[in-house]
């Protein structure tokens, strides 16, 4: 599209035609008031949710909360140690095996692939499909293909890790396919044109112009996984590990996980310390999500 | 990356006539990249068949034990319509908070707020999605259930119901319709809405009998794919919604979900290979079939619109 027609457009939809002035009857202001109570009632329940959170909590905020192990018999000092490393080893793993899978399989579905042939549209079709089952599917899939190795207690880093991968690969892909698209075509055709072969295009121009796109999408899927519990479920994770992780086949719980079992419990002392739980969670899924931010804001270009 | 440079420089004979295709030079290294990507991309395909032979043998075992009229029964120690029932219940009370919701939030980010105004609200509707459901299953079980719809409202709800858990599993997929709604809204031209302007018309009549109808397939296909997830959705179900099979038509009362018995299923005692464990196959493979259907359909729609603008 030329300046002249983006600015005429710009021009049409902001200044002349947008009906604001007609917006006087009763109708149509109360309309407007629905649609701002729509859009702004997820931030009130957010509000109402992190203060019952952190008011329940409070109490909790203490340094046995991080640095001890889960206690039943002391609920008044239970602590989330190996829930928060368990859930910190998972993301590390869950990262190693799904985003280099992810990257290859964008980069070949918008970099090589022909789009027209019948078995990339199936690949298409399959990952729109595959980002909308069930968490809980994935947890299935990962106890089976956990038995397929010769594993027989799946409950360990790696099966978490296997099925925390498995949930976010379609997001890591679709996401990742965004950043790349989102590369002029000039720079491909620049390279090309001095005699560069499409790999090397890929490697050396398209993938370094897209990595803030990629990193921020990866970061995205990541802080989905941690939040997840049903998959670990499935799994078979445990949760009243009191050790820490200390390699791929060692059993873990997960911070989830722990506050699913402690929600459970009816003692007062367990709904506190799964409160002040939640908020470390959400704080850590807070910190994925400013880096994401920060990462986007800092090195992404804009074409 | 020095071994793969080595297969490239510049190819002889390029001063030939015509557009020479750069994708189909003979190179090794590059056919084996291409290769190994490709695989990368086929082990999403795997995946899905993946799913379906985890769950296929656990099935038939089940199967073979368990008659097929046992399973879909209303009662019964295998029976899975309760199940069915308690989903869809949750379901519909979800999709009655998200649809109005998330429509109302993708009609004003699309229709009303200018593009300065849409970078800053986009990201508040879509904070709800960050938040994990498991904390989601807590919030149902320890703050709407006693003091909202206890207190506040006076409703005489037990101590899970599908209320709660409904409601809340509304408030988590509003970003999911809401997201897609609005990509559906903007696509409809800006030419529909200028002649609905010209004849007299104000926003209010604009967004909702132009450009509305205009989306509707896409709308729907928000629509479908939120419901797809509140289907799957587990840990907000399995902490709020009960843990008791029960075929009811009172959203107060608590019904396990499909996804809430599997979840129990799991974290209970039953030995690996077991009939009761294989119920979690069982259950897990209708779940999937179910979330399929609900999923090409939604494509299915999505694709009709990206045809129709």
């Amino acid at each position: 599209m030329s300046v002249a027609a983006t600015t005429a457009r710009e021009v049409t939809t902001s200044s002349v035609a947008t009906g604001k002035s007609r917006d006087r009857s009763v109708g149509s202001l109360a309309f407007l008031g629905a649609l701002w109570f729509s859009l702004f009632f997820g931030v009130m329940v957010l509000v109402v949710l992190i203060l019952d959170t952190a008011i329940t909590g409070a109490p909790r905020f203490d340094g046995a909360l991080i640095t001890d192990y889960s206690s039943r018999v002391r609920p008044e000092s239970t602590g989330f140690r190996a829930g928060i490393l368990g859930s910190l080893w998972l993301m590390l793993f869950t990262a190693l095996f799904a985003v280099p899978l992810g990257i290859a399989a964008a980069l070949y579905l918008e970099e090589f692939s022909d789009g027209n042939r019948w078995w990339n549209r199936f690949i298409e079709l399959n990952l729109q499909n595959l980002a909308a089952v069930p968490a809980i599917v994935y947890g299935l899939l990962a106890v089976a293909v956990m038995a397929f190795m010769g594993f027989q207690r799946t409950g360990i880093v790696l099966g978490g890790a296997i099925a925390l991968a498995l949930l976010i690969l379609p997001v890591i892909i679709i996401t990742t396919r965004e950043a790349v698209r989102a590369v002029p075509q000039e720079i491909r055709q620049g390279s090309l044109a001095l005699g560069a072969t499409v790999w090397q295009t890929t490697w050396r121009q398209t993938l370094p112009s897209a990595v803030p796109g990629i990193a921020t999408g990866t970061i995205l899927g990541l802080s989905r996984a941690i939040g997840e519990a049903a998959p670990l479920i499935i799994v078979g994770l445990a949760t009243g590990v009191r050790f820490d992780p200390e390699g791929l086949l060692s059993e873990i719980t997960a911070l989830p996980m722990q506050i699913f079992s402690l929600t459970s419990q009816s003692q007062e002392d367990f709904q506190t310390a799964a409160s002040a739980a939640i908020v470390v969670l959400l704080v850590m899924i807070l910190g994925l999500n400013a880096l994401a931010i920060f990462i986007r804001n800092k090195f992404q270009r804009s074409w | 990356m020095s071994s793969i440079s080595t297969g490239a420089g510049p190819s002889s004979g390029t001063g030939l006539p015509g557009v020479p295709s750069l994708g189909r030079q003979r190179r090794p290294v590059e056919s084996v990249i291409k290769a190994v990507l490709f695989c990368a991309a086929l082990l999403s395909v795997l995946v899905t068949f993946g799913i379906i032979a985890a769950l296929i043998k656990p099935v038939l075992d089940f199967f073979a034990e368990v008659p097929f009229g046992d399973f879909f029964a209303t009662e019964g120690t295998y029976a899975v319509l309760p199940l069915v029932a308690g989903t869809a219940m949750t379901t519909v009370i979800a999709l009655l908070v998200a649809v109005p919701l998330g429509l109302g939030a993708a009609m004003y980010l699309s229709e009303y707020a200018s593009r300065r105004a849409r970078k800053f609200l986009k990201p508040t509707v879509e904070l709800l999605a960050g938040v994990p459901s498991v904390v989601y299953g807590f919030f149902a079980l320890t703050f709407v259930t006693p003091t909202l719809l206890q207190d506040l409202l006076n409703l005489e709800v037990g101590f899970t119901n599908s209320l709660a858990a409904g409601l809340v599993l509304g408030v988590m997929i509003v970003p999911t319709v809401a997201s897609l709604s609005e990509d559906a809204l903007s696509a409809v031209p800006q030419a529909l809405r200028q002649g609905s302007l010209a004849m007299g018309a104000n926003r209010m009549q604009t967004t909702l009998r132009v450009v509305l109808p205009a989306a509707l397939s896409g709308v729907a296909a928000a629509v479908v794919l939120g419901m797809s997830r509140a289907v799957g959705e587990t840990m907000i179900v399995a902490l709020a919604a009960g843990a008791q099979k029960n075929l009811s038509w009172d959203p107060r009362e608590g019904m396990q979900t499909m996804t809430g018995f599997m979840a129990t299923t799991a974290g209970g005692e039953n030995p690996v290979g077991s009939t009761s464990y294989n119920t979690l196959f069982a259950v897990g493979m209708l779940l999937f079939v179910i979330t399929f259907v609900i999923n090409m359909i939604s494509i299915a729609l999505v694709r009709r619109f990206r045809q129709v603008y």
